[in-house]
């Protein structure tokens, strides 16, 4: 039951949901190049900015760690006047308490953050904004992420963009890895936001504020970066391999790199396997065309 | 005397619930600051009902129903009726279903009970349904079907672009003559034959009449398409008839008449969510498919689909990289069915429903309140009501993170994702009801 009320705020009044990854596995892979305070020297500046383009923006930082997620700074809680620095206590507590997590945990497999987590929170955010009344800033939800994408997300990440885009909240993404997120790029492409994987990050400010600062209504005036391809490629129930070819299970949709005899997840048993969904069709097209 | 009884009961099941939805649509309609311009003198009596939204208390008084306290406890019944019945049938849905709309366009489809007349009304209904079935359905195919002057006519072919079939009907949008469901049912029962046998066979008829004019005997037909496995719906626009009872308690599809236009868009709506699959309806197969690439904007290449050169867009099939313009399609080159990812994606909430969040009754509000948390995990919204008293709020089961009535009903509604178990690296393998 979302409902999109129409916006009488004027247009460029925004609310900008900051997710930054902390995942402490990925910046120190990055180390020698490019730290976390040097990060965050380009965040902060670019988090006031918004703040200051205009007096009712609003800025929330949501951090996605590798063991949870938490709210690290609202401005609309803040006290008057106070900058986006005031985040930095609260965020280190929020990576003290994610490490002491880790340690509990054994690491596995990939070192992926929870960005299925601090995504449905920024989406729960912004519906309570929705709901606030017929006056409320235009949200869009940025997206600062460095980790690999976690496969065993994808079903949580698809659910996120679908309410995204039932809402018309963009997903912006600016990824500070070193490959691309397929993820994040299905995201922005869905619902309509910007995908930019910067060359150079010591010029991270510069790419911040002259792509994802303008507002929604401005966007319609700039040349903003065009994405360079999609990867739609699912990723496989079974072994939660990325695959661009599979088996699909006709009752639930499944996901398969390979042929099974019975379906994980509805437990359906299979015959033999069809390669065409639309032989009836083409069987039609054959007798027309004769 | 049968009839008559039918739609009694309908009226009072299905009253409170449409009372219930126009409440919220009223919200909604404040939102948009449109249509409620009207003062209350010009407004319809039909419409606003403004009685039915005073309730009386202990002592007397009148006082305003608490629409949202009350909203949430009937979003609450519901999913957990919800719940209960897809435990029930484990996660088995027919996904891919093959719906023929049968849409009655017969003398009786001009009547004026439904402003400003039936047809109308059911061509709006149905464009609505058509696009509802394939967000929720992603790689079924619905067909078109009308009946005018005792001949049932395909309107157009199973196919999976809502577009071409909404701007079918809205050009065909005559009446004539009598009605005829045997037609209508054998036309539709040669088509269905043809389809993969994985595919569910449905039939939705829209009907307007009191009276089928057939050629030969109904009942027969009704038995062929039972051996088919078709399952048949009908929604009246009149009153019940026995001939579309029987139709579908015959072949398992569900009979209801409706009453207003609010019911009537109910009762479609109902058809839009996948039908728990039977078993035996449909033979379950592994099917192969393909998941292109969308390739950068501004590239200059060859589609198979038109033959022409195109800039930009467009997806390159995996097996052969041949360019297609749109999904999902086959593959004009090798074969391969093509479909994009988020389409299928766009079903998985059904496989992986979310757990209901229980309610936090008020003596262990009281009893832990020291330890309770004060904001909403999702939306960081107060728990505690002015008063600085415990509000209504809700758990999840897995996470034991707390959540705000207006969070749970999104979550369940919209989301499907639980904010707490997908924040916490524990939980997040325990998050859905898989297992
Ligand atoms: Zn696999
Ligand atoms: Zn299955
Ligand atoms: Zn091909
Ligand atoms: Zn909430
Ligand atoms: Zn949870």
């Amino acid at each position: 039951m979302t409902t999109v009320p129409s916006k009488l705020y004027a247009d460029d009044v925004s609310l900008l949901m900051v997710l930054i990854d902390t995942n402490p596995f990925f910046w120190s892979t990055v180390k020698n190049t490019f730290t976390f305070s040097n990060f965050l020297s380009h965040v902060l500046p670019f988090l006031n900015s918004i703040l200051l383009l205009n007096q009712l923006n609003q800025v929330v930082v949501i951090a996605t760690g590798y063991n949870s997620c938490d709210y690290i700074y609202d401005s609309s809680l803040a006290a008057p006047n106070q900058r986006a620095e005031s985040l930095l206590g609260k965020l280190e507590e929020f990576v003290t308490r994610d490490e002491e997590l880790s340690q509990q945990n054994s690491i596995e497999g990939v070192w992926s953050s929870l960005l299925s987590g601090s995504l449905s929170m920024a989406l729960c955010y912004i519906q309570k904004v929705f709901r606030s009344g017929p006056l409320h800033p235009q949200p869009r939800i940025l997206c600062l992420h460095g980790s690999p994408d976690g496969p065993g997300q994808y079903v949580a990440i698809m659910n996120s963009i679908f309410s995204a885009q039932r809402s018309t909240v963009p997903i912006d993404s600016c990824v500070i890895g070193s490959q691309h997120s397929a993820f994040l790029q299905q995201a922005s492409y869905i619902t309509g936001g910007v995908y930019l994987k910067p060359q150079q990050l010591e010029g991270l400010f510069q790419y911040l504020s002259t792509v994802f600062a303008a507002d929604l209504h401005c966007r319609s005036f700039l040349q903003l970066p065009k994405p360079v391809g999609v990867d739609f490629r699912a990723s496989c129930f079974c072994h939660k391999n990325t695959i661009d070819m599979g088996y699909i299970c006709s009752v639930c949709l499944s996901i398969f790199c390979k042929h099974h005899k019975k379906c994980s997840t509805c437990g359906s048993v299979f015959g033999q396997a069809q390669t065409n969904v639309a032989s009836a069709s083409d069987r039609k097209r054959k007798t027309t065309e004769t | 005397m049968n009839n008559f009884e039918h739609r009694e009961i309908n009226n009072g099941e299905g009253k409170r619930y449409t009372r219930e939805e126009e409440i919220e649509e009223d919200e909604e309609d404040e939102d948009e600051g449109n249509g409620r311009g009207l003062d209350a003198w010009e407004r319809a009596y039909a419409d606003e009902r403004s009685w039915e939204s005073l309730q009386e208390d202990e002592s007397g008084l009148l006082r305003p129903i608490d629409n949202k306290t009350l909203y949430h406890a009937q979003y609450r019944r519901r999913l957990r009726s919800l719940s209960s019945t897809a435990r029930a049938a484990r996660i088995q849905k027919g996904l891919i279903r093959y719906l023929y709309v049968v849409i009655d366009l017969s003398r009786a489809a001009g009547e004026m009970d439904f402003r400003p007349s039936r047809m109308v009304v059911v061509a709006k209904q149905v464009e609505a349904f058509i696009r509802e079935f394939f967000d929720q359905n992603p790689l079924s195919q619905i067909g078109l079907v009308t009946i005018k002057d005792g001949v049932a006519q395909c309107l157009t072919d199973l196919g999976g672009s809502p577009e071409s079939h909404i701007k079918a009907l809205m050009g065909k949008l005559e009446c004539s003559g009598d009605s005829s469901i045997q037609n209508a049912l054998d036309l539709v029962h040669d088509y269905l034959n043809q389809i993969p046998s994985y595919g569910h066979r449905e039939v939705l008829i829209l009907y307007s009449a009191l009276s089928t004019c057939d050629p030969g005997d109904i009942m027969e037909t009704i038995q062929k398409c039972k051996r088919s496995k078709v399952r048949c719906s009908v929604i009246g626009l009149s009153a019940e008839l026995y001939i579309c009872k029987h139709l579908c308690q015959e072949t398992g599809g569900s009979y209801s008449v409706a009453l207003d236009e609010p019911h009537l868009k109910e009762l479609v709506l109902e058809h839009a969510p996948p039908p728990p699959a039977i078993a035996e309806f449909a033979i379950a197969n592994l099917i192969k498919m393909g998941f292109p690439q969308r390739a950068a904007e501004g590239v200059i290449s060859i589609c198979s689909c038109h033959k022409e050169a195109k800039v930009g867009g467009g997806y390159t099939c995996p097996r052969c990289k041949a360019r297609v313009c749109e999904l999902p399609t086959e593959c004009r080159i090798c074969g391969l069915t093509l479909v994009s990812s988020p389409h299928l994606a766009r079903s998985y909430h059904h496989l992986f429903p979310i757990t209901p969040f229980d309610d936090v009754s008020h003596s262990r509000l009281s009893n832990s309140r020291q330890k309770r948390p004060i904001t909403c995990f999702g939306c960081q919204l107060s728990l505690l009501n002015q008063v600085n008293m415990p509000s209504p709020c809700v758990v999840c089961p897995k996470c034991k993170q707390y959540f705000c009535l207006d969070c749970d009903i999104y979550i369940h509604e919209s989301l499907h994702n639980c904010p707490g178990c997908d924040s916490f690296r524990q939980s997040m393998s325990s998050s859905r009801t898989e297992e």
